[in-house]
Parts: structure tokens; C-alpha cells; sequence
């Protein structure tokens, strides 16, 4: 990418005028650079999905719709608001106040005022309008509404994949509509006509088949897994001894399949690895539910079914009692809002109870899935580690609170409760960029593809910006999340906008400052990197 | 330039205009005074039942919550009741603050960019011309009831001696009034001149506006300025509301008919348009739900039937690797 | 979860509520009261302004009268007849005027208006 612009220059050219055109009349760029790569129809075949005529790219004039294009549309959106009732919510009760106007992370780094989440919405209402309400038939354009034409289609694609359903502007928005549910049936609609991207379809079609994203076969899942192991052995001395479909076990534990393939999610697999050995847990893990993650979320819901259902299908059949889940993002918005309305009743399994501390997870009693950060909060809270926080001193470290959690669960105080035990310099970003009104990495929702890397590091600057913020102030040089696309996303991002700030997952910090039985001394962290920095502390 | 708000304006000015000139002139009194308000009160009626109907047939699949607080999971943590609530009371103090103290809004912010860098600052002033805006409105509509209720009971007459408290001229000057005239103007200011407001507005947000100060206007210019015959007002008030319609004797004046007109023409607005938040903030899934649903069951009516990957298709697949890699498989 | 009986309930209270004039006053036929004149202002025939401007501007004109003794000192009034009066609620006004209930109070309680005029002024049958 010779091309791409230095941080300074995206910076200034962040413009908030407005075109002169209305946004009606305003086509959407889409030229390359500019949009995701659209899915391979190998991939639409595999999972049954509707496919378009031929191969094609948003850049194209024509994108060879079905014959029956705007039919399809019409009865899909039918379907739609009568499956939903947050739809047609969201469809009448906006006033357009303009609050949520600059909430979102892409709005802020692009300028688009198509980003805004009102006009992101206004797309599809433009459309209901003149389909579905009486107001829109008899007054037309006067009345907002808009006939589908194939430009409508077009604009659709582009601004539905500049959302990361991240959903911040649903905590401002006074009726709570939320973009991530437009996005989501907007996406759906177009998933009907064929047109999705092949970041999120590949994945799909991979974790349909092979249990994960990345499309890890279950024999190379293993090795990879037994390779962290031998880096442990290297680090602490200790081997640790994962096992895998193993029926009987107590817990299942799931996680994204980022962790088991790239770093620095792989060091945050290892801090998992070392403190399921440390506190001599009975779990399994699985290679035919080896994902945690869900694109199916970004296509349909139907589409987030069928993936998910691998988690109860497989703690079913290997006779587990209860699910531990690793840290990801839009993972915990599937098991906390959906899973086990799609998927359940999860009666087979046992209302979750930490075997080390005998805490019982009253909050997971009908999931029977507890999240990580619960879990290990609970283990330090009742004193069941021994922890050495000083082993990431070098870390001086701020925490990303990922879209997800943050506001489809609320898992806030959990992992900075960790954080605070397991490290001894933390500090957070300022208030209106965390918790609750946390912003985005820019890539989430399926976005995280090469192809679109202005955009992500547009979308991602608010998050960068807060970062920069406390590393100038406290000397921040670690950013710790809970999301494995954070953990994908981040680095990209902070090396380009804040240059010097790494990025971990909460389990790393965990496995370096946990004392393990029979640990020989550590001279190196999980990155195998010396624990101390030397001389060259003052590096700033 | 968004030039919506002229059509808007426009619409206004002609309604008003068709109700003086029709009561004044054409002597269509019965028209507007008899007729039209009936049909409009039906129509929003019909209407709002309609829509909130609408609304109800869909079933809300998923407990889709934004939750903007720490959630209920370990004892020992403070969880954010209200923000991220885990049980009714808890929703319905969430939903009580929405309704009545718009709390959402009030976080609103704004994102500035100073030198290289973003900053957000809080602002107050969308929620607090909102806040002035919707309770004057309710103000002025329950002191209203002094024409449609007789005797008129005790508390309208505090709310109304509550209103007029600083004893301002004569007839006295109500605050309601002019706060909800000042709110309206700023918030439909702010639509013209603000430019990202003034970009996402249309006809349908500048209309319930001028409607709005169009009802205050007439309202505030018959009060103070063009008097009418009050005692005949609320004769044609009265009548309306029992049944036994009739056009008073004494001439009330064309400005009562336009101020009555446009408000009828709100209230037959109101289910077809955005003022259908009134009673859409109701139902909103991301504010109305506890965030339990990783304790409580909660059922989808439509729950489809998919097509998964099961296990025995994926060992199938994979039974040759996985028995080489030495994985269990349940067939050999 | 089925919600839809809330969602009626919630309608119904909401109707029952826009529609409370109806059933308050059910049953209940009130007639807009008439303003009753005195044997005096019947021969009188004519006001200081005529009937109809009376009616809507009286409130007025009192508010100006005070305004002007009390402030100014000045204490004529030409009416439209030219013929000049004395500004005064008690003395001019309540002369014809006399029966405060079925003139003034009768119109005053069924619009709600609560003139501040007797908080100083004291009325007719009090002095007599």
C-alpha cells in the first residue's frame, strides 16, 4: 500500500462539512478501496445461500441482481417486520433528533454524513416508507420515502459494511434504536439477493464445515494447541495437557480460533492453557465446536443459528456439565442475547458451579455458559492463585472495553478486576471512551479485511485516540482486551496511530503473572520476551 | 441548502388560513368546530390503536438489551441496576427515566477535533429544550382541560394558578405557553441552522414543528392579543365532549377555528408520523428488557428450524485425521 | 413472552385517559352561564364600551385602569360615547355592576380565571 496516506494526513483530512447535494442524490463511492471484496460463490453454495447471477464487484455497473430483485426485497422486508418488532420500532419511533449523529466511530472518522447512524437507518426507512406506510404512498419524496431502485441496493451495501454493530449509538439514542439491528436485517436483505462479502462468508462456510472460522481441520486444531504447550514448557518449566473431544469431562471451554492461530491471541490461548492446569480443571476442549466466534451474527440470524448450535451439540454429546467460554467480542453477544433462545433449552446441562471455589453462577443458570473473566475474577477473589504482578511491570497497561460485552452484556468490572490483580500499572482511557460508551476497533462485525484498511483505520481512530490519550499521559504501552477481532484489529490500528502500544488479551497478563506449582524461575513473559525491560526503560 | 422546512411552513400557514377563512368567511363554524374535531379524534384513535397493534403482532425474538452498566454476575460486584437492569423493577425504573427524564439524551456529547487530536464534550441543550419542550407541552394540554371539564376539578385549577404564578398582565401570562413556544422555535431553529441537523431533516420534521408553534402562536394571540370569547369556547368545548355538539351564539372568532384546526390536524397526524414515539419509546427492545437472558429462558415464537452441521457429518468428514492425530471418534 | 396484554392495557389506559372529558362530565348537562344585569345596567343600556368588546377586553381595561391611579393618578376614562367616567372597579364598574356573583363570578369559575381584583378591592355587598 505506497499509496496510504500517513496518520497525520487521514487526521487532517477528517472533514465534517456537508455536501452540497442531499444525501439522496449523493452516490456511494465505490470504487476500490472502498468497499469489501464480495463473497465467492463457492462459499453462498455451501451454505444454501441465495447466489446472484455470475461473479461480480460493488465496482461494477450492473451487479447481475436476480430478475425478481426488487420481489425478493420487497417480501424479505415483509418477512422481516413481522419477525421483528424492534424493526418496525425503529423504523417509526425515529425523530431525528441528531443525537446519535456523532457517536459513531466511522461518522467521526470518515465524515460521511451517511454514517451517521440516522441516515445509516434513514437507507432502509426511505425504503419502508414507500413500501409499507400509508404516509410514504401519498406523499412520496415529500414524505422521506424512496423507490427501491438498484442504486438503492448499492448504497445498502456500501453503508451496511461501514457498521460494526457496535451498537454505541443505541446507549444515546433516546427511543434506544439501535444501528446494529438495522445493519443486521439490512445485511440480511442483501444476503437474499446474493450480495455479501466473503470475509464474513468464508469464515462462515469454514466454521460450518470445520468448526472454526479459519477453517483449522480438527488433527491441525490439536497441534497447533500442543505447540502453545511446548512454548509453556520452554516459559515455565510446567507441561500443561490439554485435552480434546474427550467425553466426561466437566467443562467444555470454547473460545474464538483466532487465539489458536494468530498472535497475539495465541499468548492469551496459553494464559487460558496455564491456569486450567494450574487450578487442575476438567475440561475439554473440541475441535468440531472450536469456534467461539460467530460471523453467522453479520449474515442472519438463521445464519448465527446454525453456527452456534456446534456449542450445545457437542457439550450434549460429550456429557459435560457446563460451558466456559473464552474472550471474544460478538461471541458473548451470541450466548448472552441469543443462544439459548435459538438453541435451547440447554437442560442437559448443569447449572455452571466453579469446581475450585464452588461459587455458583447464578447469571449463567439457564445458558450454563459463564464467561472467562467471571471465572477467573471468582478464582482471584477467593484467593485461589498466586499471582506475581510485577512479572508485567514492564506492561503499563490500559483496557479496551469491546463493543460486545461492553453493550450486549455489560461485562465491565469482571476483567479490570483481573487486570488490577494480575498487573500493577493500569490506567483508563477517559470515561466517554470506555464502559458503555466504549468505541469500536473500526473493524469489527466482519470488517476486518485488508481490503478496506482506510476505513478500518478511520473507524478506528476514536479508540486510537483515546489510547494515545493515556499514553502520553501515564506512558500506556499495552492495551489489554477481551475480543479476539480487538486482538486482530488492535495491533494494525495502535501501530499506525499510536505507534509503541502492544496489545494483549487479559489471559496473557494472567499466564505471566501466575505462579504455577513447580514453575521454574521466568525470565521471559509468553511472548518470550524478557519479563524486564532493560536499560532502555525510558524508551519515550 | 435543505429547503424542506418550506413546504413545511407552507402547509402550516395554508391550514391556518383555510380554518379563519373558513369559519370567518364562509361561515363553515360547524365544520371546523363540530365535524372536523370529531373526525380527528377518531382518526387518531383508529390510527394509534392501528399502529401500536402493528407493532405488537411482531414478537420480539431475542432479548436484545443495550446494556449501559456493569452486569449482575458475581455477588460481589456492584451491578448497574437501572442502567443494566436484571429484573423488572429495575426496567421499569430504566423505562420511568426515559420516559419522563429522557436519560439517554442526556448523555448526549459532542466530538470536537482540537489541534490532532478528538475530544468529546458533554451538551446539555438538546435534552433541555426536549425537556421545556414536551413538559410545557403537557402543561399547556392539561390546563386545557379547564374547557372540557365543569366543575373543573381542583387540581387543574392549582396547575393552572401554578402556571400563571408571577401574575403577569392581564389576562395573566401562562409559562407553559411561552416556553413551549421558545422550545419549539429553538428546536426548529436549531434543524435550519445547525448543518448535520439540517442535513438528515425533512418535510416531516420541520411540519409537527410549525404545527406546534403555529398551535402556540394562535393560542398565545387569541389569549393576549385578538381576544375571543372564552365563556364561548368552552361552550363549544363542552358540547363536543357531551355529545350534544352546537355552535354558541356569541361569535368566538375565526383565530379559535385555526387554532382548533391545526390542532386537530396534530392529532390526525400523530399515528401516521415520528410523534408515534409517544408511544413507540414504550416498546423498545433495547430499553425494555432485562439483561437475563443468560439466566432466564426466554422463548422466540418463530425459533426456525435451520439445517445444522452435526457432529457425525463433521467426523465423517475429518474420522481418517482425526484417528491419526489420536482424537476420539465415535466411530472407527 | 407474550406482551400484548400489557400493550392493550397500556392503550386502554391511555384512551381512557385523552377521552377523560367525556366520561367526567357524563351525565352532568351544563349549560355556558349568562351574564345576569342589574335593574341599573339594564337602563343603562350601554357600558363604557359596547357589549361585545366589554366582554373580551374588560380584563384589559381594569388591568390599564389600575396601572393608570395607581401609578400615573389619573382618573378619567373617555368611553367610545365620549362621556367620561371614573376609574374606579368599585365606584363606576360595581355601581351597575352589583351583583358580583352572577356577573363577574359566574363566567370567572367556568372559564377558571381567578381575577386578583379582590385581593385588594373588597365588593359591594361587603360595604353595604
Amino acid at each position: 500500500m505506497a499509496d496510504f496516506p500517513k496518520p497525520k494526513e487521514m487526521f487532517d483530512s477528517i472533514d465534517y462539512a456537508l455536501p452540497e447535494k442531499q444525501w439522496e442524490d449523493v452516490p456511494p463511492d465505490l470504487s476500490p478501496g472502498n468497499f469489501c471484496y464480495p463473497t465467492k460463490r463457492k462459499n453462498l453454495e455451501y451454505l444454501g445461500l441465495p447466489a446472484n447471477k455470475d461473479e461480480w464487484s460493488p465496482s461494477d455497473e450492473d451487479w447481475n441482481l436476480p430478475d425478481n430483485w426488487q420481489t425478493i426485497i420487497h417480501e424479505g422486508f415483509k418477512d422481516l417486520l413481522g419477525k421483528y418488532r424492534s424493526l418496525k420500532i425503529f423504523m417509526d419511533t425515529c425523530v431525528r433528533c441528531g443525537a446519535c449523529a456523532d457517536k459513531c466511530h466511522f461518522f467521526i472518522g470518515t465524515g460521511d454524513p451517511k454514517n451517521m447512524p440516522v441516515l445509516r437507518a434513514e437507507l432502509l426507512r426511505s425504503v419502508y416508507r414507500n413500501d409499507f406506510t400509508m404516509a410514504g404512498k401519498i406523499l412520496g419524496s415529500i414524505g422521506g420515502a424512496r423507490k427501491l431502485t438498484k442504486d438503492v441496493i448499492k448504497e445498502w451495501f456500501s453503508y451496511f459494511y461501514q457498521c460494526s454493530e457496535c451498537r454505541r449509538c443505541s446507549v444515546y439514542c433516546p427511543y434506544g434504536i439501535d444501528t446494529a439491528e438495522i445493519t443486521m436485517m439490512g445485511r440480511e436483505l442483501l444476503t437474499l439477493l446474493g450480495l455479501n462479502i466473503n470475509w464474513i462468508l468464508e469464515p462462515a462456510a469454514n466454521c460450518f464445515r470445520t468448526g472454526n472460522h479459519l477453517g483449522i481441520q480438527p488433527h491441525a486444531f490439536k497441534e497447533m494447541v500442543e505447540f502453545f504447550c511446548d512454548d509453556i514448557e520452554d516459559i515455565t518449566g510446567v507441561r500443561v495437557n490439554p485435552t480434546f473431544n474427550r467425553k466426561g469431562a466437566e467443562i467444555l471451554f470454547v473460545t474464538p480460533s483466532g487465539d489458536v492461530f494468530a498472535d497475539p491471541g495465541t499468548y492469551t490461548m496459553m494464559g487460558y492453557l496455564m491456569l486450567f492446569e494450574h487450578i487442575g480443571l476438567d475440561y475439554t476442549l473440541s475441535t468440531y465446536a472450536s469456534e467461539g466466534g460467530n460471523f453467522g451474527l453479520f449474515t442472519s440470524a438463521d445464519m448465527m443459528k446454525r453456527l452456534n448450535a456446534k456449542m450445545y451439540a457437542e457439550s450434549k454429546r460429550l456429557g459435560v456439565k457446563w460451558i466456559l467460554g473464552g474472550e471474544c467480542g460478538h461471541m458473548w453477544r451470541v450466548i448472552n442475547q441469543y443462544m439459548e433462545t435459538m438453541n435451547g433449552p440447554a437442560d442437559f446441562l448443569e447449572v455452571p458451579v466453579s469446581p475450585i471455589t464452588g461459587t455458583r453462577f447464578a447469571n449463567a443458570a439457564s445458558t450454563k455458559m459463564v464467561h472467562i473473566a467471571e471465572f477467573t475474577a471468582d478464582l482471584i477473589r477467593n484467593n485461589k492463585l498466586k499471582l506475581d504482578p510485577s512479572r508485567n511491570d514492564k506492561n503499563i497497561v490500559t483496557f479496551h472495553d469491546s463493543c460486545n460485552p461492553a453493550r450486549g452484556m455489560g461485562l465491565f468490572d469482571e476483567p479490570r478486576y483481573v487486570l488490577k490483580n494480575v498487573c500493577n500499572n493500569f490506567y483508563d482511557m477517559p470515561e466517554s471512551t470506555i464502559r458503555e460508551q466504549t468505541f469500536c476497533c473500526g473493524s469489527g462485525s466482519g470488517l476486518n479485511t485488508e481490503e478496506i484498511m482506510d476505513l478500518r483505520m478511520r473507524g478506528g481512530l476514536p479508540r486510537a485516540n483515546a489510547v494515545q490519550y493515556v499514553h502520553d499521559k501515564y506512558g500506556v504501552n499495552m492495551l489489554a482486551c477481551v475480543c479476539a477481532i480487538d486482538r486482530a484489529a488492535l495491533p494494525p490500528l495502535m501501530d499506525y496511530w499510536v505507534p509503541g502500544v502492544g496489545v494483549t488479551g487479559l489471559h496473557e497478563l494472567v499466564g505471566n503473572a501466575l505462579v504455577m506449582e513447580g514453575e521454574t524461575e521466568r525470565t521471559v513473559d509468553l511472548r518470550q520476551e524478557p519479563l524486564k525491560e532493560e536499560e532502555e526503560d525510558a524508551d519515550e | 441548502m435543505n429547503v424542506h422546512y418550506l413546504y413545511s411552513l407552507l402547509a402550516v400557514i395554508i391550514l391556518g388560513l383555510i380554518a379563519y377563512a373558513g369559519s370567518e368567511g364562509a361561515g363553515l363554524t360547524w365544520l371546523f368546530g363540530l365535524v372536523i374535531p370529531y373526525v380527528a379524534l377518531l382518526i387518531f384513535i383508529v390510527g394509534f390503536a392501528n399502529r401500536v397493534w402493528g407493532w405488537a403482532k411482531s414478537p420480539v425474538p431475542f432479548r436484545i438489551p443495550t446494556t449501559a452498566g456493569q452486569q449482575k454476575s458475581l455477588d460481589w460486584i456492584k451491578s448497574s441496576s437501572i442502567d443494566n437492569p436484571s429484573s423488572t423493577p429495575g426496567v421499569i425504573m430504566r423505562m420511568a427515566l426515559e420516559i419522563f427524564l429522557f436519560r439517554s439524551l442526556f448523555r448526549n456529547s459532542r466530538v470536537e477535533i482540537s489541534g490532532d487530536r478528538l475530544s468529546y464534550k458533554w451538551v446539555i441543550w438538546l435534552w433541555l429544550f426536549a425537556i421545556l419542550f414536551h413538559y410545557s407541552f403537557l402543561v399547556v394540554v392539561i390546563r386545557h382541560m379547564r374547557f372540557f371539564l365543569e366543575p373543573i376539578p381542583f387540581v387543574i385549577l392549582m396547575i393552572d394558578k401554578v402556571d400563571s404564578i408571577f401574575q403577569v398582565g392581564s389576562p395573566v401570562v401562562y409559562q407553559s405557553g411561552v416556553v413551549l413556544f421558545a422550545a419549539a422555535t429553538v428546536l426548529l431553529l436549531r434543524r435550519v441552522f445547525v448543518p448535520k441537523v439540517n442535513y438528515i431533516s425533512r418535510a416531516a420534521d420541520y411540519f409537527p414543528l410549525f404545527l406546534i408553534i403555529g398551535i402556540a402562536f394562535t393560542g398565545i394571540v387569541m389569549r393576549y392579543f385578538a381576544k375571543v370569547d372564552v365563556v364561548g369556547a368552552k361552550e363549544l368545548a363542552m358540547g363536543l365532549v357531551t355529545f350534544s355538539p352546537g355552535i354558541p351564539d356569541a361569535s368566538i372568532g375565526g383565530i379559535f377555528y385555526a387554532h382548533l384546526f391545526l390542532v386537530c390536524v396534530l392529532l390526525a397526524y400523530i399515528p401516521f408520523s415520528k410523534l408515534m414515539h409517544m408511544g413507540g419509546i414504550f416498546l423498545s427492545p433495547t430499553r425494555n428488557l432485562a439483561n437475563n437472558s443468560r439466566a432466564k429462558r426466554h422463548v422466540n415464537p418463530w425459533n426456525n428450524p435451520v439445517k445444522v452441521h452435526t457432529y457425525e457429518e463433521y467426523e465423517d468428514d475429518f474420522r481418517d485425521k482425526m484417528i491419526e492425530a489420536g482424537l476420539p471418534v465415535e466411530k472407527e | 413472552m407474550n406482551d400484548r396484554n400489557y400493550i392493550i392495557i397500556g392503550l386502554v389506559v391511555f384512551f381512557a385517559l385523552l377521552t377523560f372529558p367525556v366520561w367526567y362530565n357524563l351525565g352532568s348537562a351544563s349549560s355556558a352561564p349568562e351574564v345576569v344585569l342589574t335593574e341599573k345596567a339594564k337602563e343603562a343600556k350601554i357600558c363604557i364600551e359596547d357589549a361585545d368588546f366589554m366582554r373580551r377586553e374588560h380584563m384589559q381595561i381594569l388591568n390599564n385602569w389600575r396601572d393608570k391611579v395607581v401609578r400615573e393618578d389619573k382618573r378619567t376614562y373617555s368611553g367610545k360615547d365620549g362621556k367620561e367616567y371614573d376609574v374606579s372597579l368599585s365606584n363606576t364598574c360595581m355601581d351597575c355592576h352589583s351583583n358580583k356573583a352572577d356577573f363577574c363570578d359566574k363566567c370567572h369559575t367556568y372559564t377558571a380565571v381567578d381575577p386578583y381584583c379582590w385581593d385588594c378591592h373588597t365588593y359591594p355587598e361587603v360595604t353595604k
